[in-house]
């Protein structure tokens, strides 16, 4: 009811729709000038290093993008901002990839090492030769168990947790999750230890190399299995919310609540659906990630966890279509920003560009258009 | 003191020196009973202290944010390290030709190196809250960790590992970060001197012998840091009970209600968050100053944030005495509790060697034999704390949010709020404030 | 209570000039399709107590968000004691002396009601950080926090919410809340105060004793424009009466002549009077 003007006369912040797209034009519009110079007058910037930015930036961005539907899941449906959701993560590529380890070494190791990722340091992923084309058996149950997984934490720490604190309100729930992220992730490390794996082997993955103007563009089949898997899964979620009643619920829900509860939609099945979903997608993308990368620790979700928050605000809570935007831009923008600034800061740049949406247009760019 | 609002300072203080006895006490019982040597006992506690004053100074701050302003921050190690390295910057002897791979400072007294920590993380606080202002309280988070991650990407990047300013080549040491390579001034005034070491020959000589002066030495730092808790503690007490502090708690429940009444709401807010980073940016100095040998991005890590959020919790959000017994009661018992208990258990008891993985540890619970998943846990300790931290916060969010203290409010008012001409009596009779 | 109506020079004790210190002109204020207020256009008389009235949905809160800075108009002016205040932040406009209540009674519950009511009053020393904490200064905080509290006393008497003072402003009744949110209001010492709906929900002994209230400080020299949604209330109070309606000034007048006005009664015309 009660909105403030804008903040005041002759300071620079603005809050209507208009100028923001505006000035993106305009820094975008000079940006991308600026990147054809280097590219085709100074030589500073080869193609194929423009290819493997942008190849880059969109796997991870997909990755972020697949996490961040979960998240932005929740956020609008249990109104509050869940900091363990990296955690869910990490917790759910952990388990997979031990199943992962456990077929493809089966028989070469002790099966409790194997499960618990190579814990006592005789196991190694490379030795084992995982890789898409070499053990696709171990992957997709990884895969499958790694998303089974996740849903198993969400729904149970949902259960223990979050669904006494219902009506606790925004910020309580959203300190209880910061507990759960710490218990979770360092039972991750209690129980996985903390050292850093490598999990797969160049041996086991097809590589080619795209040539572009000026060299050429590495793609593995790990590349591709994750723009495969990733845009498979956020396809069959977007049949999920538009051709079935769950679905309808679940929009209607992140609507309004009250609504919905008054209209008989039984909150707490959409609940529980939202977390199946949510978890599935995000320990599947914690998979996909490790896979892809090659490396494994007990931090790597709490660490992508800002990223994905960046993410989910700038598609706009409860949108997945934002979510998968938003992740993708963020993805770009980490890769792309590398022409311009120093590596280290490539994630200050995604951070600048949540912080700038959160002052300008906090609701996202896709507002209004809710779960869909 | 007795001009201050009557809800009991000395009520309060009478609370925390319980506290500290109490815990102390529990401690010696403990170590004696175990056999423990007494200078080891005392060396703990003294240990304990100190860590405790740290986590003191971080929870007030933090205390004046949340509790008082409503201001969500989890950002703080990064203004903590703001102000370490702005006073090792400023602090550190100049880089010498002959140890040329050591970066160094503007070689000023370690007092101004405190000053400029203050002001430096104050200014921060400025940048961060001028964004943060119009955000709610989850937004605000998010941004402050983004913040706090935009600010350890900074001192990490090779970038501002070494450059000049005024002539004087400085530098954040990148990756590899700074080395406290001077003299606090607390060893070269007290420590250092011939008075000192000769009360320490007659503590010796008069109680248990040894070699007391390394346990003495962190004794008088650590009560030191205390005396600047009670700084502290004093600061945001006067801050709370004053109309500034009534702004501030009108702000965290109904900013509309604030402006409706012609308070500029968007200042008191900076202020507040200003003050408080400024507070957290000093204890970070005296951190890298008092804890640390050199100081680089990896000490700042994350959990320490959730730490300190978790020593408010137990204290209770918007009570100054609460955040002191939070942090007393935080460091004691969760955090450096566990430890304790371990090496007391293991001078019972033969834990033997951890066995390597925890499905080992587990396996062998299947003969009943508890003792390797036992060992496996004292291992891993350090980290098998933390999971129980996790636990504890969401316990106290479920079941008592409002922690020890938070329930009790303490009167934001310069004066005793009383009735000033009771019925039948011309005398005024200042009641107490309205606390519990 | 009919005080208003049949004694002359009753209500302009104070300026008796006739001065306006409130004059809207032609605000205006769009939400995406609707529009809230098209072009309103008043004074309000100092020392007065002038109801404003209207249908559901004529713009009377929204023209109240606008005047206080609660929201920005498309267009228009409000002019306060001479100044343009249009489009200035709310904290500005309170500062001056234009103050609202609200229609919620939004008292702070966690804060008890002597805190509320100490938390009001404008130029307070100790609300800047340094003069509350430095020694030296304090001192000057306690002596005016002394000053402010015998005031807060006096005005929780007058309003015979005193025995409440050190009450959590929670645990009030909602009349008590009603009496709180006036009580806290009037320690910003105000020119002009809006009331938004004051007697909502009220019982009516509670609804007398605070219009009793409202006319004796009126007669100290404060103004009111008070919205309220029983008419009856307005007619039989206010010397002067504007009626809104779909965004617009209906009508002003005496409230002899707006009973009789008959686009007035065609507005109201399905609601009960």
């Amino acid at each position: 009811m009660v909105d403030l003007p804008a903040r005041g006369r002759g300071l620079a912040t603005v809050a209507t729709r208009r100028p923001l797209v505006a000035v993106t034009a305009v820094v975008g519009g000079v940006m991308a000038l600026h990147l054809v110079w280097m590219l085709l007058v100074a030589d500073s910037v080869q193609f194929a290093r423009l290819g493997t930015l942008l190849w880059d930036g969109l796997m991870r961005g997909l990755v972020i993008g697949l996490a961040g539907i979960g998240l932005s899941m929740t956020y609008s449906i249990l109104n509050f901002a869940n900091f363990a959701h990296g955690d869910y993560i990490t917790s759910g590529a952990f388990v997979g990839w031990g199943v992962t380890y456990l077929i493809a070494g089966f028989g070469t190791a002790n099966w409790g090492d194997l499960l618990l990722v190579g814990a006592a340091g005789d196991v190694y992923g490379p030795q084992l030769g995982i890789g898409i084309t070499a053990s696709p058996v171990a992957i997709l149950v990884g895969l499958v168990i790694a998303a089974l997984a996740a849903v198993g934490i969400a729904l149970l720490v949902d259960r223990v947790v979050y669904r006494s604190m219902r009506d606790a309100g925004g910020i309580p729930l959203l300190i209880a999750s910061v507990g759960v992220a710490f218990a979770l992730r360092y039972l991750v490390a209690f129980v996985y230890t903390q050292s850093n794996r490598g999990t797969t082997s160049a041996s086991g993955v097809p590589q080619w190399s795209v040539p572009m103007i000026d060299g050429t563009l590495g793609v593995t089949g790990h590349d591709l299995t994750l723009l495969v898997s990733s845009v498979g899964l956020m396809l069959g979620v977007h049949v999920l919310l538009q051709r079935t009643k769950l679905g309808k619920a679940m929009r209607a829900m992140a609507d309004n609540k009250q609504l919905a509860l008054v209209t008989g939609i039984p909150t707490e099945r959409v609940v529980r659906w939202t977390w199946i979903i949510g978890g599935g997608l995000t320990g599947a993308a914690g998979y996909l990630l490790v896979l892809w990368r090659g490396t494994l620790t007990f931090q790597f979700g709490w660490l992508l966890l800002l990223l994905i928050f960046a993410a989910v605000i700038l598609g706009g809570i409860g949108s997945v279509y934002g979510a998968i935007f938003g992740g993708i831009i963020i993805g770009l923008t980490m890769s792309l920003s590398q022409l311009w600034i120093p590596t280290d800061f490539a994630r200050a740049a995604a951070f600048a560009i949540m912080i700038l949406i959160l002052l300008v247009r906090p609701e996202g760019l896709f507002a209004g258009r809710t779960t869909a | 003191m007795s001009g201050e609002t009557g809800s009991g300072w000395g009520n309060d203080v009478v609370k925390i020196v319980v506290t500290f006895a109490v815990m102390y006490a529990v401690y010696f019982v403990l170590g004696l009973i175990a056999g423990l040597p007494l200078q080891g006992i005392f060396a703990t506690v003294v240990q304990l202290t100190l860590l405790i004053a740290l986590y003191a100074m971080l929870t007030l701050a933090l205390n004046l944010h949340w509790g008082y302003a409503g201001l969500f921050n989890i950002g703080i190690v990064g203004f903590m390290a703001v102000g370490a390295y702005t006073m090792l910057i400023i602090s550190k002897p100049p880089a010498s030709a002959s140890a040329a791979a050591v970066i160094g400072g503007f070689g000023l007294p370690f007092s101004v190196g405190v000053v400029g920590a203050v002001v430096a993380t104050a200014l921060v606080g400025f940048v961060v809250a001028l964004p943060a202002l119009r955000l709610r309280a989850d937004y605000l988070a998010i941004t402050t960790i983004a913040f706090a991650e935009i600010i350890r990407f900074t001192f990490q990047s090779g970038t501002f590992s070494e450059f000049d300013l005024f002539g004087t080549t400085v530098g954040t040491g990148g990756g590899r970060g700074l080395l406290v390579n001077f003299e606090d001034p607390i060893t070269t005034y007290v420590l250092d001197s011939g008075a000192f070491a000769a009360a320490v020959d007659w503590i010796e000589a008069a109680t248990i012998g040894g070699n007391l002066q390394p346990v003495m030495d962190t004794a008088v730092v650590a009560t030191v840091l205390m005396a600047v808790v009670a700084g502290y503690y004093w600061l945001f007490r006067r801050t709370g009970e004053s109309p500034f502090g009534r702004v501030l708690k009108a702000i965290n429940e109904d900013e509309d209600v604030a402006r409706a009444l012609g308070k500029d709401t968007s200042r008191f807010k900076v202020k507040s968050f200003m003050l408080g980073c400024a507070l957290m940016g000093l204890a970070g100095a005296f951190y890298a100053m008092y804890f640390l040998g050199s100081v680089n991005p990896t000490a700042f890590k994350p959990q320490f944030t959730f730490f300190v959020w978790v020593a408010l919790i137990i204290g209770g959000a918007g009570s100054n005495t609460g955040s002191v017994l939070g942090a007393a009661i935080f460091v004691g018992v969760l955090l450096r509790g566990p430890l304790f208990v371990k090496n007391v258990i293991e001078t019972f008891v033969d834990i033997g060697s951890a066995p390597p993985t925890i499905i080992d540890a587990v396996a062998a619970l299947g003969t009943l034999d508890v003792t390797p998943v036992i060992a496996y846990t004292f291992e891993n300790i350090s980290l098998f704390r933390i999971i129980a931290l996790g636990v504890v916060l969401v316990w106290l969010m479920k079941r008592r949010p409002s922690g020890l203290l938070g329930h009790r409010k303490e009167t934001a008012a310069a004066i005793p709020l009383g009735r000033l001409r009771p019925v039948g009596d011309a005398e005024p009779a200042a009641d107490g404030g309205g606390s519990e | 209570m009919s005080a208003a109506d049949d004694v002359p020079g009753a209500e302009t004790a104070v300026g008796g000039d006739g001065s306006a210190p409130l004059r809207v002109e032609g605000l205006e204020k769009h939400f995406g399709g609707i529009t809230a207020v098209d072009g309103a256009t008043f004074d309000v008389e100092r020392g007065s107590l002038t109801g404003l009235i209207g249908p559901n949905g004529a713009g009377k809160s929204t023209t109240f968000d606008l005047v206080t800075g609660f929201h920005r108009p498309d267009a228009g002016s409000v002019r306060f004691e001479g100044e343009d205040i249009t489009g200035r932040r709310p904290h500005e406009i309170a500062d001056r002396g234009l103050v609202r209540t609200f229609q919620i009674a939004r008292e702070l519950g966690e804060m008890t009601v002597l805190e509320n009511m100490m938390l009001a009053p404008g130029d307070q020393r100790g609300e800047q950080l340094w003069r509350s904490v430095l020694p030296g200064f304090r001192g000057a905080v306690r002596d005016q926090e002394g000053e402010l509290l015998e005031r807060c006393w006096e005005m929780l008497e007058f309003f015979e919410i005193d025995h409440l003072a050190e009450e959590y402003a929670k645990n009030l009744s909602g009349g008590q809340r009603k009496l709180l949110e006036m009580a806290r209001v009037l320690m910003t010492d105000p020119t002009l105060v809006l009331l938004d709906e004051p007697l909502a929900g009220v019982n009516p002994t509670l609804e007398e004793k605070l219009l009793d209230h409202v006319h004796e400080l009126r007669e100290e020299g404060y103004t009111f424009l008070l919205v309220e949604h029983d008419m009856s209330v307005i007619l039989e109070n206010c010397k002067h009466v504007i009626v809104m309606h779909q965004g617009r000034v209906l009508a002003e007048g005496t409230p002899a002549e707006i009973k009789s006005d008959e686009r007035v009664l065609d507005a109201y015309l399905g609601e009960a009077i």
